[in-house]
């Protein structure tokens, strides 16, 4: 793939709703305003790592806060423009490309309208190759590549630049200003160099995406069951077939945290599956040993059409697959497990790959 | 005594009822429905009043449920130029007005929108303050384009009414008092898109509506039935026929509430599923306090996305009409029907194709036609059609449930026969008395209700204080639409965390409803 027209845009939507692993918020905003950028402005040119050169500059784009804040009150427009372009002036150096950040969910679809509007390419690649709640927990970061210079916009045309000591301090000081701004902020961050980026990118995120949501939306034109297209494009793991029969969120912390449970359906009749969530999907456990565990992606996708349901629209009753797709190996390296591992977010559990774990179960 | 007139205009048939004053069928009938819809009314009305032998001055109140708003939306028929107001600037420019409508529709409505200064935050603070000169040209801009209709939305509008009334004032001011305004935040919740849109087709749909309720007063009129009038909305409550006239757009998901309503009245019954089953399909809907739920999801209508207060249904391809094949090793039942051809093409009936009805009258469940007709059939054949019917609806009310245990299962509609009188994951299966009619019944007996949607800090007050805040709210709501004070009941509390949220930020949907205020 080497262009996003707007029909690329709908199945990239969907796609990085799959790679949301649960979260990453309803892609829908974006979708429109990327569809209406390459409208005006041209299909965005993409690109690979590996065509970017060594001494080149790309800049994230990404939008930060409450996505369901941003179904109601939506950007300018030219946020992202303006987070771009004040920090390529900050640096006084011109960007080569925009790349995303966050390949799971609303911020797929940013950098899309960010690059058509500027008229830059778009790399085909991000910084997690799912979604994840924190600004830190991005491979650029483990690999040591500094949050800022950074620049915070909001729709009113204030504008910050933060310098951080570390990207910890990014995250606490960017979220409290995105408070401020209304719960929304359109961001540019994480700045880096070609040479860098082959480093610690995670690679054809986009694409990957865009193939995930063609398989969803297509399948009425295909032979190939929807689930089992997302299976093969992700290398995943059916992990239990079944029926969502209770739902418990906790609320007290005003965060989504949660369990579901499932009862297995067909070739998983009696099979007891529970799923935690914090946002994303983190933990998944059959008959009670660990099915699937974070970094990996965990989503749970409707039995029939294979849409992906958030940790927000899970329900009683839904008919679901739940799978798990290998996260990338940057992940699985011990600085990648001490960023995102199950460790991190208070699970007292090793982390062993989803294939191995689905192996285990086989023999 | 004074007597209560429901009638359901449907797309098949005209039910009416008339209630006496302990909520009692004193008289019911079906008409067809006819092309202008008022003759159907009328018949209907003529018919029901007979049979009740009641002197029409002695009707203290008649409800009307309808799909004409529906119907027109879907047809793209009779519909206004509509001109947009959106309060949201500096929001609010990246997703315009009108985006990603079907081309049909935006030649009927226009495509004429502006974005002004104005909307709030999700707290409530202002993101800009309106600029009524601005707003006074914009409106007058509008209108030199064509516009006959107005719709106003702001940002977090459901928050904050303030701004989109303020709009309604300026608009009195400079287009006259008579030009049709519709806000925002009177027809839907959080979600501008969706409720901008619903506001868009509102707006549309107002001088038809106007007419048509027009029509309903002047059929009632010439029985000299002198009762207060009201049009049952989306929710299942009432409005009166003048704010109908201005919201018509709350009417279109009328006609399953009605019978979701209508079954709760008339097994008396709170709690529970509802399964009605017509000619073509089922719907399956679940009562909470004697309410449909509403569905959480957005709602297409006529190709354009909303977030109309809808109940949350399940429909099947399963009815009376359903056509079923005895041929294959496992038996299979619609969703092919044969519609209202029933009473002609099914075998009971004469005709040559084998449905439900005609596989439940082979079962014994019940007589109908000559069953002659159906007695070549094998047995065997028949309790597997059975249970495929069976399997059918107990997928339907089980993926309704909210939880795991047994729940009442409601039925009703003229196929209600198709239901067996125990289903798993049912503590009961009621099929109430008048089942066939239990539109117009939810219509006779609908309540008046207020609700408040939007997204609260709980930090400072704590979740408790708030949510009780929100409570009384909707309880307000409830009584200033019309409920009397005394009667007025939370019906429904929905609490939905936000994801991503570092502040307490939660948001609450709270719906009261109570009886009919009494006037005199």
């Amino acid at each position: 793939m080497n262009r996003i027209d707007e029909r690329t845009v709908d199945c990239i939507a969907v796609g990085a709703a799959v790679l949301g692993s649960g979260g990453g918020g309803d892609p829908y905003i974006g979708k429109l305003m990327a569809r209406q950028a390459v409208r005006e402005n041209g299909p965005v040119r993409l690109m690979t790592v590996e065509e970017v050169p060594d001494d080149e500059l790309v800049i994230p784009s990404a939008m930060m806060g409450a996505p369901a804040v941003m179904l109601e009150k939506f950007p300018n427009g030219s946020e992202p423009e303006l987070a771009f372009r004040a920090l390529e002036r900050h640096l006084d150096r011109r960007a080569y490309g925009v790349i995303p950040i966050e390949a799971g969910g609303l911020n797929s679809c940013i950098p899309i309208y960010t690059a058509a509007r500027l008229g830059l390419p778009l790399i085909d690649a991000d910084g997690m190759g799912r979604a994840f709640p924190e600004l830190q927990m991005v491979t650029f970061s483990v690999a040591g590549i500094p949050s800022t210079p950074m620049v915070l916009c909001d729709e009113k045309g204030n504008l910050m630049i933060l310098e951080t000591v570390t990207n910890e301090w990014s995250e606490v000081l960017a979220r409290t200003a995105t408070v401020a701004m209304g719960l929304s902020s359109m961001l540019s961050l994480y700045c880096v160099e070609g040479r860098s980026l082959k480093q610690c990118a995670v690679r054809g995120t986009l694409s990957l995406a865009a193939e995930i949501g063609k398989g969803i939306l297509h399948s009425n034109r295909s032979e190939e069951d929807p689930v089992d297209s997302v299976l093969r494009v992700t290398r995943g793991v059916r992990l239990v077939t079944g029926k969502i029969v209770d739902v418990a969120r906790d609320l007290t912390t005003g965060f989504v945290r949660g369990r579901v449970r499932i009862e297995g359906l067909d070739e998983d009749q009696g099979a007891v599956f529970e799923l935690d969530f914090q946002n994303e999907n983190l933990v998944a456990r059959r008959d009670g040993r660990p099915a699937a565990l974070t970094p990996d992606l965990i989503t749970v996708l409707d039995r029939e059409t294979a849409v992906p349901i958030t940790t927000e629209g899970l329900r009683y009753g839904q008919r679901v697959v739940v799978v798990g797709m290998p996260c990338d190996p940057f992940w699985r390296t011990e600085a990648g497990l001490e960023h995102v591992g199950p460790r991190y977010f208070g699970y007292d559990l090793d982390y062993t790959p989803v294939e191995a774990l689905a192996g285990g179960r086989e023999s | 005594m004074t007597y209560r007139l429901g009638i359901d205009v449907g797309g098949t048939n005209t039910d009416a009822v008339i209630l006496d004053g302990y909520g009692g069928v004193r008289a019911k009938c079906k008409e067809p429905t006819t092309e202008d819809v008022s003759t159907g009314i009328n018949l209907a009305v003529q018919r029901v009043l007979r049979e009740a032998s009641v002197h029409p001055s002695s009707i203290g109140d008649a409800m009307l449920g309808t799909t004409h708003a529906t119907n027109a939306i879907i047809e793209r028929r009779g519909l206004s130029r509509v001109g947009v107001l959106r309060l949201a600037s500096p929001s609010g420019h990246a997703v315009p007005p009108f985006l990603e409508w079907p081309a049909d529709m935006l030649e009927a409505v226009g495509n004429d929108f502006r974005i002004v200064r104005g909307g709030y935050e999700y707290n409530g603070s202002v993101i800009s303050a309106p600029d009524r000169d601005e707003i006074r040209r914009c409106l007058e801009d509008l209108r030199r384009q064509g516009a006959e209709a107005l719709a106003v939305s702001c940002v977090f509008s459901p928050v904050n009414r303030e701004q989109e009334a303020r709009v309604h004032e300026l608009a009195a001011e400079c287009l006259g008092p008579g030009f049709p305004v519709t806000l925002s935040s009177e027809i839907g919740s959080i979600g501008l898109v969706e409720r901008e849109n619903a506001a868009i087709l509102n707006a549309a749909i107002r001088t038809l509506a106007e007419r048509a309720y027009g029509a309903f007063e002047h059929v009632l009129e010439a029985h000299g039935i002198q009762a207060d009038l009201f049009i049952t909305q989306n929710d299942g409550t009432l409005m009166s026929i003048d704010y109908a006239k201005r919201y018509p757009v709350l009417t279109v998901a009328s006609g399953p509430t009605n019978s979701l309503r209508g079954a709760a009245h008339l097994s008396g019954i709170q709690e529970g599923v509802v399964v009605d089953v017509g000619g073509t399909t089922t719907d399956v809907g679940i009562l909470k306090s004697g309410f449909p739920r509403e569905s959480a999801s957005s709602v297409e209508m006529g190709g354009v996305r909303t977030n109309f207060r809808m109940p949350d249904l399940i429909a099947v391809g399963l009815g009376g009409g359903s056509v079923v094949d005895l041929s294959g090793d496992t038996p299979r039942v619609g969703p092919r029907s044969v519609g209202y051809r029933l009473p002609v093409e099914s075998r009971v009936f004469g005709g040559d194709t084998l449905t439900a009805t005609d596989v439940a009258v082979a079962a014994g469940r019940l007589a109908l036609g000559d069953p002659s007709r159906v007695r070549d059939l094998d047995p065997e054949a028949v309790s597997g059609a059975m249970r495929v019917i069976r399997s059918m609806i107990e997928e339907a009310v089980d993926r309704m449930k909210t939880s795991s245990g047994d729940v009442p299962v409601i039925v009703v509609g003229g196929g209600s026969v198709l239901v067996p009188d125990d289903l798993q994951g049912a503590s009961e299966v009621v099929k109430p008395e008048h089942y066939e009619v239990a539109n117009a019944m939810g219509a006779a007996i609908a309540q008046v209700s207020g609700g408040v949607d939007g997204v609260f800090d709980v930090a400072a007050k704590g979740r408790e204080q708030v949510l009780h805040e929100v409570k009384e709210a909707a309880r307000a709501e409830a009584v200033r639409a019309g409920a009397a004070q005394e009667t007025v009941a939370i019906v429904e509390v929905e609490e939905i965390p936000l994801a991503y949220l570092p502040s307490n930020a939660v948001r609450f949907r709270v719906k009261a409803a109570g009886d009919l205020r009494r006037t005199s």
